[in-house]
C-alpha cells in the first residue's frame, strides 16, 4: 500500500474545497445573483476528482489496463489508419471526433427547467456514465484491434442482439441528422447574413479541395488557415449582402431551406470525398477546436451573471414550450451528448482504438476527452442562462404558442412569469441584426445570442451582431459536415444491409447502389426534416424528445456490450460500474419513452395527442395551434410516425440488454460455454507516458528506451 | 539570457508546428515513408501525391473512418 505525500493531500483537499463550494453556491442560491463562476468551480473541481480517483481506479483496478501489452496500433502498425499516435495529438483527434453540436443544442433547450437540473446531470452523468462508457469501449475496442460497437455486440452476445444494435444504430443516425438538420433550418430561415455565410462555405471547401488535390496535396495546416481566413471574410460580407439588394436572394422560407439541405446533403454524399467532405472536415475541426477555447476564455474573463431561475416550475409541472414533460425524466434524455452519449461509443470503437499507443492512455484519451466535452456543455448551459429568461422562452417556444408578433410573445411569455416588453424583444432581434428572433427554436440561435452576449463584453457592444452569426456559422458548419459524413455512414449500413438481398449492393463503389442509396437515405432524414419543419406542433418540441431517447438507447447498447464484457472477462465483481450506468440509462429512456407513447397528457404522449386531433377532426373542428384543417390532418399523421417509432426503439433495445443479460447469466452458470474474442498478448516495445505529463519514472524509463523507439516521444 | 528566452520561443514554435501537422494528419505522408522505409527498405515510396489520393480512396470505401459525431 502506497502513502500519499503531504503535498498531493493538500492539493487534492483544494481542488474538493472549490469543487464543493461551486455546488453549494448553486444549490442553495434562490432568487439571489448567482455567478457563472460558481457553475464553473463546481464542474472543473468535480472532473479534476472523477478524473484522478474514479477513473485512475476503473483503469487500473477494474480494467487492469497493462503498459507491457501492445495495442493494435503498433502490432498491425501499417502507416496510414493502424499507427501508434501521440496521446496529446489523439486526445485532440478524439475530442475533435466526438464533440459537435450535440453539447451546445441539448443544454440550451435543457435551460428550460433551470440551469441546476442540467449541471447536475452534466456533471454527474459524466463523471458516472458518459465517461465511463467511452473509456470502457475504448478499452476493450483495443483489445479487439479496434472492432466496432456492432462487431463486438455480434461476437459477444449473438447475432440476434448485433442486429438488433445495427437496426437501432441506422434509425438513431436518420433521426440525428433530421433533427440537427432541423437546428440549421431554424437558424437560418428568413436571416440573409447567415444564410450568405453558410452558402460561401461550400465554394470555399471546393477551393480548397481542389488546392490540396491538385496544387499543393497533403499541406492541410496551409490550406486550412486560408480557409479560415476566407470563412471569416465570408462571415463579414454576410453583412454587406444582407444591407445590400440582394438580401433577397438569400431571404428563404424553412421549406426552401428543406429543399436545399436534402439536395446539399446528396450531392454532398455521391460527390467524391476529397471535394467537399475533407476540406469541409478541416474546416470545421478548426472552427470548433478554435470557437469553444474561445468560448472557455471569454466565460473565465466575463464571468457572467445567470439570469434564468436555478429550477423553473416547469420542472414540476411538465407543460413547458420548448419541450414538454417533467424533470424526470425528460431533462435525462434532452442533454444526451456532454452526459451521456451513446454516438461516442462509435468513435471510441473503430478509429481511435488503432491509433491508441498504450493501453494505459484509455484514461486520458476515452475519459479526458468526454470530461472535455461535458465542458461544453456547462458552457452552452452557461450561454443559455446569461440570456434573458423572458427572451430565453420567446425565442425556444413555437410560434404556435406565441404568436408571430412581439406584442402577443411578450404577453405569453409574461404569462409564464417572465417580464419582456415587446420593445425589448424587438430590440434584441435588432441588436443582432436580425428581422425577429421569436421562435427561432432549436438552440443554435439561443445559444449564439448568449455566446454574442459574452464575446461583445470582451470585444465591445459593437461586434455584438457579428458574433451572432459567427455562433450561427461555426454551429451550421459542423453540422453540414455531420449531413454529408452521416449520409455516408448511413449509406454504408444500408449497402451491406441490401447486400444481404441483391448482391452488387455489397460492392460499395457500384454507382448505381451508390445513388440509390444515399437518395433513401436522404429521402428518410429529409422526410424527418419536412416534418419538423411543417409540424404545427412546434418541430423541435415534437422530434427532439424522438432524437434524445434514440440517442440514450444508443447508450444502452454500448453499455450493455461493456457490462457483458466485464463479466465474461472475468470482472464479475465489477460489472456495476457500467452496470449501474446502464440500469439508470435503462429507466431513464424506457420511462420517457413510455411517457411519449401512453402518457394521457396530450404535449406528451403522442397517441393521446393524436386521438384528441383526429377526435376534432371528426367534429369538423380545428384545434390550435393548427390553423386550418391541413394543419390538423399533419399533426394526426406526425404523431402517429413519433409514436411508432417511439415504441419500436425501446423493442429493439430491450432485445439487446436481454439477449446480453442471457449470456451474462449463461456466463455465471456454464463460464465454459462463453468464448471470449480477445487478440492474443504481444509485447509492447513502445514507451510512452499514460498521461498528460509523464511521471517521474516514466521520463526515466523514456531515457532508458532512446534510439530504441522511432519518433519523437516529446516535442 | 536573451539567448535562451529566444531558444526557448523557438522551441515552443517548433512545437505548435509540429502538433498541427500531426493534428492535421498533414504529416500523414512522412510517417507513411518512415514506416515503409522501416519496414521494407529498397521498396518503391509512392508520391506524396499518389498517396493522398489512396488516403481519399480509403475513406470513400469505408466512411466509418474518420466519422464524426453529433
Amino acid at each position: 500500500m502506497r502513502t500519499a505525500n503531504v503535498r498531493s493531500i493538500v492539493i487534492w483537499t483544494l481542488v474538493a474545497l472549490v469543487g464543493a463550494a461551486g455546488w453549494s453556491v448553486l444549490a442553495l442560491s434562490r432568487g439571489e445573483d448567482v455567478s457563472a463562476a460558481w457553475m464553473v468551480a463546481a464542474a472543473l473541481g468535480s472532473y479534476a476528482i472523477a478524473y484522478r480517483f474514479y477513473a485512475k481506479f476503473i483503469a487500473y483496478k477494474v480494467l487492469k489496463v497493462d503498459h507491457t501489452r501492445a495495442t493494435p496500433a503498433e502490432r498491425l502498425n501499417n502507416g496510414i489508419d493502424f499507427h501508434p499516435t501521440d496521446r496529446r495529438v489523439l486526445l485532440g483527434h478524439h475530442f475533435a471526433a466526438i464533440a459537435g453540436a450535440g453539447p451546445l443544442v441539448g443544454p440550451v433547450l435543457a435551460a428550460q427547467m433551470g440551469y441546476l437540473p442540467g449541471t447536475v446531470w452534466i456533471i454527474a452523468g459524466v463523471v458516472f456514465a458518459g465517461a465511463v462508457q467511452d473509456m470502457v469501449v475504448l478499452f476493450f475496442s483495443t483489445r479487439r484491434n479496434g472492432r466496432s460497437l456492432g462487431q463486438m455486440a455480434r461476437e459477444e452476445i449473438g447475432p440476434f442482439g448485433g442486429a438488433a444494435a445495427l437496426i437501432a444504430a441506422f434509425a438513431i443516425m436518420i433521426i440525428l441528422l433530421g433533427v440537427l438538420a432541423l437546428v440549421v433550418v431554424n437558424a437560418l430561415a428568413a436571416s440573409p447574413w447567415g444564410t450568405f455565410s453558410i452558402a460561401m462555405t461550400i465554394p470555399i471547401a471546393l477551393l480548397m479541395g481542389f488546392y490540396l488535390r491538385v496544387l499543393r496535396p497533403g499541406r492541410v495546416t496551409e490550406v486550412s488557415l486560408l480557409g479560415v481566413a476566407l470563412l471569416l471574410l465570408a462571415l463579414v460580407a454576410g453583412r454587406w449582402v444582407a444591407e445590400s439588394s440582394w438580401a433577397g436572394t438569400f431571404t428563404l422560407a424553412p421549406s426552401t431551406l428543406v429543399v436545399w439541405l436534402v439536395a446539399y446533403g446528396f450531392v454532398a454524399s455521391i460527390l467524391p470525398v476529397w471535394m467537399l467532405l475533407a476540406p469541409r472536415d478541416y474546416l470545421s475541426t478548426f472552427m470548433k477546436i478554435g470557437t469553444i477555447l474561445l468560448l472557455a476564455l471569454g466565460v473565465v474573463i466575463v464571468l457572467p451573471t445567470l439570469r434564468m431561475d436555478a429550477v423553473t416550475d416547469f420542472a414540476s409541472r411538465g407543460d413547458g414550450p420548448v419541450f414538454a414533460g417533467s424533470l424526470f425524466p425528460f431533462v435525462f434524455i434532452t442533454i444526451a451528448c456532454g452526459a451521456l452519449s451513446g454516438f461516442h461509443s462509435l468513435i471510441s470503437s473503430g478509429t481511435t482504438p488503432k491509433m491508441i499507443q498504450k493501453e494505459t492512455q484509455v484514461r486520458m484519451i476515452g475519459y479526458g476527452s468526454m470530461l472535455m466535452e461535458s465542458s461544453v456543455a456547462v458552457m452552452a448551459l452557461v450561454a443559455a442562462s446569461i440570456v434573458d429568461p423572458g427572451l430565453y422562452f420567446a425565442m425556444n417556444a413555437p410560434s404556435g404558442v406565441i404568436g408571430t408578433t412581439v406584442e402577443n410573445a411578450s404577453q405569453v411569455v409574461t404569462g409564464w412569469g417572465y417580464q419582456i416588453s415587446p420593445g425589448d424583444l424587438a430590440q434584441a432581434a435588432k441588436n443582432v441584426e436580425e428581422s425577429s428572433l421569436l421562435s427561432r427554436t432549436g438552440g443554435a440561435p439561443t445559444l449564439a445570442v448568449g455566446v454574442s452576449e459574452i464575446f461583445s463584453q470582451v470585444t465591445g457592444g459593437g461586434l455584438r451582431a457579428f458574433w451572432y452569426h459567427f455562433a450561427i456559422m461555426f454551429e451550421a458548419l459542423f453540422i453540414l459536415t455531420a449531413l454529408d459524413a452521416g449520409t455516408r455512414v448511413g449509406r454504408f449500413m444500408l449497402q451491406d444491409l441490401l447486400g444481404n438481398v441483391f448482391r452488387p449492393f455489397r460492392n460499395v463503389s457500384w454507382k448505381p447502389g451508390l445513388v440509390v442509396t444515399s437518395a433513401i437515405v436522404c429521402g428518410l432524414w429529409g422526410y424527418f426534416l419536412w416534418v419538423g419543419v411543417h409540424e404545427p406542433l412546434g418541430g423541435i418540441n415534437q422530434l427532439f424528445p424522438v432524437f434524445g431517447i434514440s440517442n440514450q438507447l444508443l447508450a444502452a447498447v454500448a453499455l450493455a456490450v461493456c457490462t457483458t464484457l466485464l463479466v465474461k472477462s472475468g470482472r464479475l465483481k465489477w460489472a456495476w460500474i457500467t452496470g449501474i450506468p446502464l440500469a439508470w440509462d435503462a429507466t431513464v429512456t424506457l420511462t420517457a419513452s413510455w411517457q411519449k407513447v401512453f402518457s394521457s397528457d396530450p404535449r406528451v404522449g403522442f397517441f393521446k395527442q393524436r386521438s384528441v386531433f383526429q377526435d376534432a377532426i371528426d367534429a369538423g373542428k380545428v384545434l390550435p395551434p393548427a390553423k386550418n384543417m391541413d394543419d390538423m390532418h399533419t399533426v394526426v399523421t406526425n404523431s402517429t410516425v413519433d409514436g411508432i417509432l417511439t415504441a419500436l426503439l425501446p423493442v429493439l433495445i430491450v432485445v439487446v440488454i436481454a439477449d446480453a443479460l442471457r449470456v451474462c447469466v449463461r456466463h455465471i452458470r456454464r463460464p465454459a460455454l462463453s468464448s471470449l474474442s480477445e487478440s492474443p498478448y504481444v509485447e509492447s516495445r513502445i514507451v510512452a507516458p499514460a498521461g498528460l505529463f509523464p511521471t517521474q519514472q516514466e521520463k526515466e524509463e523514456a531515457r532508458a528506451a532512446i534510439g530504441a523507439s522511432p519518433g519523437r516521444s516529446d516535442a | 539570457m536573451l539567448r535562451s528566452a529566444l531558444h526557448r520561443v523557438v522551441r515552443t514554435l517548433r512545437g505548435v508546428r509540429w502538433y498541427l501537422r500531426e493534428l492535421t494528419d498533414e504529416s500523414a505522408y512522412d510517417r507513411y515513408v518512415a514506416h515503409l522505409r522501416a519496414i521494407r527498405p529498397g521498396a518503391p515510396v509512392p508520391t506524396r501525391r499518389a498517396f493522398e489520393r489512396m488516403r481519399t480512396q480509403r475513406q470513400e470505401a469505408d466512411p466509418r473512418q474518420g466519422f464524426r459525431c453529433c
